[in-house]
């Protein structure tokens, strides 16, 4: 029974990095109707530049911080430079850009710092919270900070003008234009958001999985799986879907198939998803007129 | 400017076929003298780029024609390489058959894997398909196929010599079995496009409500083109396994799938014989980097993927149908500058 209860805490912790991954995943998608193959390369990197700032001394909170801020310009700034001039190509265009920026990003990044697999500190105290047995503090702060993102997203949305703008833009683009919202930047300011969230990702997990350059392409995958699970254009979806994912993969790691073969759980869950609901769980179900 | 060709299925005939029949002449014999030029390691990888650019040729049939997005051929590849050593080191079938078996093998599982890919648009079939790849090399490693696929250590297979007596070195005949697959399945391949099947793919990419109304039956033309697809890339995986002579999980990452995408970028998606040069590509653009960075230091091993992100980009930028489009547009002029001259 311990060990049930220690395999669904941690997929339940391993779930909320999937989450928060869905969640910028989610957040493009939302605002540009694509699916951003780079996030994980680009909160790879992102978890780079906040070891390195930690290697040199800066406590982890402010290199946090200031990660999150330097993912989110350079979020704008890609939007801005590589993703915009392709707004109106069609989709098999988009997906090769971003595969370039994968490539792009994994060697950037292999090239700096090397292949060997670094230490990541976890900001949470050793000792597990409140004598829980069953989930490290690591584990439970991992929840938290899933939680603690989703509010910071849902009260950005719902309470402040440029949330709804944001909202306006995603949804009504003409329109928008309109009663004067600057769509372009809206979306340049999603892309940003997404990267800020997707570098919360990877802090987060680099502590459980250790920092290499092909630390997130299994990361993304089961993001991908909990972002079409949840319904790739609901946020709470995500979440929702993150966590089931991550609870999903270690019961089934451990008592179904073996952790070897894990990653394909991740696939048949987005075929099986695909296939039989394409709208996820919680998403809307879209109707195309032809 | 960054938009897809709206290619013909049909190639321009009237214009600049003089300069295509010389074109492939050249190909033709420069294959031919190739291996008697060169020898050893070069041959070997010659046979492999003509091996990529049969997996290519597959790929491009399904994404440049069909308009069906897939990361996942790595995955075919792998199958049809793994059902090549199987069929040879445990079932001690010669090595020449096996080609062909494991084409059968990844047109099955690519036209199974078409059925559900069918109710999947664009973007969700990358998704389903990046899944593929990521998954394939840990399906591979699966406990309970190891005796099958010798698990993390793969199969071993010993490299075969030139048949019947033949005068030439294995590495040549090698190259010559290699390249006369490669001649048939572009042959193949360009029948096709240019054929019923061909235009029904292409309408269906362009305009699929379109193409229903005109009769042409899209679910079934999908799914056999995955298929197809598919067993290109699974020949392309046998031929490749026999000239390598190991297999193992390893080789089959996500980064074979994401480089078949470069090759037909960079070749020029909708061209069959830009594959050549896509294969050209992603077998040699590593080494030839590799010696330009080897004086950066130790982990710029990595830079030339940062090559190939960079030029996929500006590729989308510049020449959104790659090098074969580069060249057909610089043959119609070439054309049409002597077509002027007679005319003068």
């Amino acid at each position: 029974m311990s060990t049930f209860a220690h395999q669904f805490f941690s997929g339940l912790a391993m779930g909320g990095v999937y989450a928060i991954l869905a969640l910028a995943l989610v957040m493009i998608y939302q605002a540009t109707h694509l699916v951003n193959f780079a996030q994980g390369e680009m909160a790879m990197f992102a978890t780079y530049m906040a070891w390195n700032m930690m290697d040199s001394g800066l406590p982890y909170w402010a290199a946090f911080g200031l990660t999150v801020v330097l993912s989110f310009a350079a979020g704008v700034i890609i939007e801005r430079v590589i993703v915009r001039p392709f707004a109106k190509a069609p989709v098999l265009s988009m997906v090769i850009v971003f595969i370039g920026m994968v490539f792009i990003f994994n060697s950037v990044v292999g090239w700096i710092y090397g292949y060997e697999i670094k230490d990541f500190r976890s900001p949470f105290p050793e000792k597990a919270w409140f004598g829980n047995t069953l989930m490290s503090s690591h584990e439970s702060g991992v929840i938290v900070v899933t939680f603690l993102v989703l509010a910071l997203v849902y009260g950005f949305f719902r309470f402040t003008p440029l949330g709804l703008a944001m909202r306006a833009a995603a949804q009504n683009p003409a329109s928008s234009r309109l009663v004067g919202i600057k769509v372009g930047w809206m979306l340049a300011l999603g892309w940003g958001l997404a990267a800020a969230i997707g570098s919360i990702a990877g802090m987060m997990a680099a502590p459980v999985v250790y920092l290499d350059p092909n630390m997130m392409s299994s990361l993304l995958l089961y993001g991908f799986a909990a972002a079409v699970l949840g319904g790739i254009d609901n946020p709470w979806g995500a979440v929702a879907g993150g966590f089931i994912v991550g609870v999903m993969q270690n019961l089934v790691g451990a008592y179904l198939v073996g952790t070897q073969i894990q990653l394909s759980v991740a696939l048949v869950i987005i075929i099986g998803v695909l296939v039989m609901k394409p709208s996820g769980l919680f998403g809307r179900v879209i109707v195309t007129r032809v | 400017m960054s938009t897809l060709p709206t290619a013909k299925a049909e190639p321009e005939r009237s214009g600049f076929i003089g300069w295509g029949r010389v074109g492939l002449a050249c190909v033709v014999v420069f294959a031919l003298v190739l291996p008697f030029m060169s020898s050893g390691y070069h041959l070997f990888q010659y046979a492999q780029v003509l091996n990529y650019a049969i997996a290519l040729v597959g790929l491009n049939l399904l994404t440049g024609y069909n308009g069906q997005i897939s990361l996942g051929h790595g995955a075919f590849f792998a199958i049809g390489g793994y059902a090549s050593a199987i069929l040879v080191a445990k079932f001690g079938m010669p090595y020449w058959v096996t080609p062909p078996i494991a084409g059968m093998v990844c047109l099955v599982a690519g036209f199974l894997f078409g059925l559900p890919a069918l109710r999947l648009e664009g973007l969700y079939l990358a998704l389903a398909t990046f899944a593929l790849a990521v998954a394939m090399p840990q399906l591979l490693n699966y406990k309970h196929f190891d005796a099958l696929t010798g698990g993390s250590g793969g199969l071993q297979l010993a490299k075969p010599g030139a048949p019947f007596g033949l005068p030439i070195t294995s590495d040549q005949w090698l190259y010559f079995y290699c390249l006369g697959f490669a001649a048939l399945l572009f042959l193949a391949a360009r029948n096709l496009v240019r054929g019923r099947i061909g235009r029904a793919m292409v309408a269906i990419r362009d305009q699929p409500v379109a193409a229903e109304t005109m009769g042409v039956p899209i679910s079934y033309v999908k799914a056999m083109c995955f298929g197809i697809s598919a067993l290109y890339a699974g020949v392309g995986g046998a031929l490749s396994v026999t000239i390598v002579g190991y297999v193992s999980p390893d080789s089959f990452g996500l980064f074979l799938s994401l480089s078949f995408l470069v090759g037909i970028v960079v070749g020029g998606l909708t061209s069959i014989p830009g594959m050549l040069f896509g294969a050209w590509f992603i077998e040699f653009v590593p080494n030839y980097a590799d010696q330009l960075t080897s004086s950066l230091g130790e982990n710029a091993k990595a830079l030339p993927w940062a090559v190939y992100g960079v030029l996929l980009i500006a590729l989308m930028f510049v020449m959104p149908r790659g090098i074969a489009g580069a060249v057909t547009a610089m043959a119609a002029r070439l054309q049409r500058f002597t077509n002027a001259t007679k005319r003068a």
